[in-house]
């Protein structure tokens, strides 16, 4: 077996230390740093989120995996960026203001970091002009906002109403979830997208990577 | 009658199983050796970091009318207002685990622990539910040594933000009850702090009171049904599943 293929199957199995080891040794046998993200971490990855989709495996695994790949990427990402090798596509995620819930949205941005996106995390309690701030000062082709109580949600439309103000509508995807959510209210608020659980966030940012 | 209850750490710890189910793993699954170890670095973590009170205090049935009525954003028709007046007592609740469990998940999440993490907040999630299991123990213990206590009666908590009681509801509830003694605040926005918090009515009474049907229209959302499980667990006198 080669050390790529070593590496996807030991970040899937979640073996961080393994990771770490495999990803050095892929360095020093001169493999691309790019490639090695690319087949072995995110590839990895993507089986994860497949896995975990066919409940073949759940939330532990993905994160014991998702763990393991930052092992990784912790020794690739000095050298992706001397490299000067851009991401796939930036997405800006936070928590609604007045809302303090951040666990379904960190769980969002480690999935889309493992699909091989740049995730601008805000935090908690973000106010509709940090989130277009960030948004466009990161040029980020995705805002992702998250809420779990009815009354923090109506602020995901303030954020909207904001980018129309600000003419960044256009250049902007939203993306909206937490467990209060639906597809109806994300249509509501025009949204672009409304996310059950992570792995479906990814495949949306996906699919509107795909149409940019 | 108010009272603060110093909830023991070991009365409320959370069960692997119940972790595990928190995270969504089915309970057929067996849990593998990776995934088993975090979850007891979990309950060790939050054996060490968790800080359980609860509080509650009796409220007439009048006055808990008002509370109900809050900032008059519940649904039309709920389950609650047909058994709450029926109650033989009723007392306004809330539990905390308290800010350093959560200060600790996020610390987790911030250096990438994320397997340690999220089973160090389903532990503090599932503990906050056996808390408000504690003070509804507390809650019936109390009417019993008052005489107002019997095999033929259950005790039910409610908590606004479930089945058609607007979680707004919280601002007249705090307003009554001030959780803030035991470290609870309610933002403008009706979000507690600490975050593993829970607010909410105990109503005791008669088992009959209780029996009401799952087929309200918010009823159609309901992921859970739970208050199937409940109805069942006072009717047949039974404490609920401990899978938690
Ligand atoms: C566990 C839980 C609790 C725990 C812990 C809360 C916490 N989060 O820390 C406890 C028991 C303490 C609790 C308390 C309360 N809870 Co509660 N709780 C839940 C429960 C069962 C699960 C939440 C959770 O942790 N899920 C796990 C995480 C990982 O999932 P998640 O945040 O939803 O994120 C996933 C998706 O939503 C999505 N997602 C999330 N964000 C984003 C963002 C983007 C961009 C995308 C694409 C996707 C996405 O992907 C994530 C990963 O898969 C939900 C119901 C449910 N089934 O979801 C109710 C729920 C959130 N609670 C609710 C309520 C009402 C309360 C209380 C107000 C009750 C009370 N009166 O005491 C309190 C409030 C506490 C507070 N601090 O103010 C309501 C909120 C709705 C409302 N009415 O506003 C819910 C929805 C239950 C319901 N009625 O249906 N709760
Ligand atoms: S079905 Fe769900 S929403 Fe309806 S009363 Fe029961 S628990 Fe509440």
């Amino acid at each position: 077996m080669d050390t790529l293929q070593q590496l996807s199957e030991n970040m899937q199995k979640g073996n961080a230390d393994q990771v770490a080891r495999l990803t050095q040794q892929a360095i020093d046998e001169g493999c691309e740093p790019k490639t090695i993200l690319d087949d072995a971490l995110v590839g990895g990855m993507a089986v994860v989120g497949y896995k975990f989709k066919k409940h073949e495996i759940f939330l532990p695994h993905v994160l014991l995996a998702a763990k393991a790949m930052h092992a990784g990427m912790d020794l690739l990402k000095p050298l992706l960026v001397k490299d000067g090798i851009p991401t796939i596509g930036k997405v800006v995620t936070g928590t609604v203001q007045g809302d303090q819930h951040d666990i379904g949205k960190n769980l969002v941005g480690i999935m889309l970091k493992g699909a091989g996106f740049e995730v601008v995390d805000l935090g908690r309690d973000v106010s509709p002009e940090k989130f277009l701030d960030a948004a466009v000062s990161e040029k980020a082709i995705v805002i992702g906002m998250s809420a779990l109580l009815t009354t923090t949600m109506p602020v995901m439309r303030k954020v909207i109403a904001l980018a129309h103000e600000r003419n960044v509508r256009d250049q902007l995807k939203f993306i909206v979830g937490g467990a209060p959510m639906s597809k109806e209210y994300a249509q509501k608020i025009g949204a672009d997208a409304y996310c059950y659980d992570a792995v479906s966030a990814v495949e949306c940012v996906k699919r509107f990577i795909g149409a940019h | 009658m108010r009272r603060v209850i110093d909830i023991k750490t070991e009365d409320i710890t959370p069960s692997i199983t119940g972790i595990l189910a928190h995270q969504g793993m089915p309970p057929h699954v067996q849990a593998d050796e990776p995934t088993l170890k975090p979850a007891r670095e979990a309950i060790a973590l939050w054996e060490h970091l968790s800080q359980p009170v609860g509080i509650f205090a009796e409220i007439a049935i009048h006055e808990f009318a008002q509370v109900y009525i809050g900032e008059s954003r519940n649904e039309p028709e709920t389950p609650l207002p047909n058994i709450y007046q029926r109650a033989n007592a009723l007392a306004l609740f809330a539990v905390t685990v308290g800010h350093d469990v959560e200060q600790e998940i996020r610390r987790l999440f911030e250096t990438n622990e994320f397997p340690l993490g999220a089973m160090l907040d389903a532990a503090a999630s599932v503990s906050a539910e056996k808390a408000v299991d504690v003070v509804q123990d507390r809650f019936r213990k109390h009417l019993s040594v008052v005489g107002r206590w019997d095999r033929s009666k259950g005790v039910m908590p409610f908590s606004p933000g479930y089945c058609g009681w607007h979680v707004s509801g919280q601002r007249a509830l705090f307003d009554t009850l001030h959780p803030e003694e035991i470290g609870i605040e309610l933002s403008d926005s009706y979000l507690m702090q600490p975050l593993k918090s829970i607010s909410g009515v105990l109503v005791a009474g008669a088992k009959d009171i209780f029996q009401f049907d799952d087929d309200f229209p918010f009823c159609s959302e309901c992921a859970t049904r739970s208050c199937r499980e409940r109805i069942m667990s006072i009717i047949e006198n039974q404490p609920k599943a401990d899978t938690r």
